[in-house]
């Protein structure tokens, strides 16, 4: 990685998701890498829902950061490999549960059309939770209930 | 290759569109956000589409040229997609059929030869998972339910089941791009839309009509009197000021 390519890989890391500001893009896993061309840092950004309206959003932030730190770029979107839960990072996953949002669960109960995870409640960690609605505030999230707490959380889809 | 893609975008859009009438509306707050984060998943898988079909085309068109400054008998997306949406049992059963096909035709999809093809596929085969499961729990509540809500769903067949049969249909454009290994041969999703459907109905309660009439057209750009009314609603704002930037 070039040095120009390694400096816009530290700005764009560090820009934080609009729709959950504690995740930066690396925790959610769609900077995807830099390269360098033509003077340029091209950076490759997946979106994670096809019709997020964050995508653009996402876009845009990291264009305006580059741009202050003075690095001239390009911002490509890719789409595939297409973006799955499974890259959010450790730490991203740390940081939603500690937010609020419980982190994307695979596996789990058998039901007719596949599997329903067992979700835990991200305020007190209990396992009585229960799905109200596959889909919630966001593309990413669907909305969930700790039958043990009584607190109704967000829980981030595993795609 | 840009027709056949024109085909499926204007599937996502106008499906996306039509879901998108129900936000405000919905019988329930779950629904309502339901509604347009399926929207909002097809309405993304169109933009790729169509900004992809533009660049093969090669004439200079965009997403916006494309979704906005078409007309009716320039559409050529499916009847099914374009049904009003009706009651609420009609809604779901019509995301059911869509989405039973669109599942197996996705997955098939990423091995397209065609990148962006398969890129889109990748993501909208995960997504539309969501809508079979979301949209048959619905058909399965509402069939096996309350003597009403089976009487509306029995209905709900009745009105949709006839624009079941074109998603399997291939036009000339679509035969081609499947000769060339771009998109998925349609007929081949039947075994798998049958058991998914058939699961459903049975849970549910559902008589499958058999032998039933199979109405066409819409990939000839022959559609019914609801599209029309859906894109001047649609297309009104962006027509009123071509080439509006915000």
């Amino acid at each position: 990685m070039s040095d120009l390519a390694r400096r816009a890989f530290q700005v764009a890391a560090q820009v934080p998701d609009p729709e959950i500001p504690v995740l930066t893009l690396e925790d959610l896993g769609i900077l995807r890498g830099v390269d360098e061309a033509e003077g340029k840092a091209i950076v490759r950004l997946s979106p994670t829902y096809s019709g997020c309206p964050a995508t653009a959003a996402i876009e845009l932030s990291v264009a305006s950061a580059l741009e202050e730190a003075g690095i001239p770029a390009r911002i490509d979107r890719v789409l595939s490999p297409p973006w799955t839960t499974d890259w959010i990072t450790e730490a991203g996953r740390a940081k939603l549960t500690a937010y609020g949002i419980a982190p994307p669960v695979s596996g789990g109960k058998a039901t007719l059309f596949g599997e329903a995870p067992d979700v835990p409640c991200p305020r007190c960690g209990a396992t009585q939770t229960e799905r109200v609605s596959e889909f919630g505030s966001t593309p990413c999230k669907a909305h969930w209930r700790c039958r043990a707490c009584g607190e109704p959380f967000d829980y981030f889809k595993c795609i | 290759m840009h027709a056949a893609l024109l085909e499926i975008a204007d599937d996502c859009l106008v499906l996306g569109h039509r879901l998108s009438e129900w936000c405000g509306h919905a019988p329930m707050l779950e629904e309502d956000l339901a509604l347009p984060n399926m929207a909002l998943d097809l309405i993304g898988t169109a933009r790729v589409l169509y900004d992809h079909a533009g660049t093969l085309e090669g004439q200079g068109r965009g997403e916006n040229d494309l979704a906005y400054f078409r007309g009716e008998r320039d559409f050529v997306n499916c009847l099914l997609v374009e049904r009003p949406n009706g009651d609420f049992a009609q809604t779901m059963l019509r995301q059911l059929y869509f989405a039973a096909f669109m599942e197996p035709y996705w997955r098939a999809a990423m091995d397209s030869t065609d990148p962006v093809v398969a890129g889109a596929a990748g993501k909208a085969v995960k997504e539309v998972a969501y809508h079979v499961r979301h949209a048959g729990e619905w058909v399965i509540r509402l069939g096996d339910g309350t003597e009403e809500s089976a009487r509306r769903m029995r209905r709900a067949v009745d009105a949709l089941h006839r624009y079941t049969g074109e998603l399997f249909e291939s036009s000339p454009a679509a035969a081609a791009a499947e000769a060339a290994g771009m998109l998925p041969k349609r007929a081949e999703m039947r075994g798998d839309w049958d058991r998914v459907i058939g699961m459903v109905f049975a849970e549910a309660g559902l008589d499958l009509p058999q032998d039933a009439y199979m109405q066409t057209g819409g990939r000839q750009g022959i559609h019914s009197e609801g599209l029309g009314h859906m894109l001047a609603d649609m297309q009104s704002v962006a027509r009123a000021h071509p080439g509006a930037v915000w």
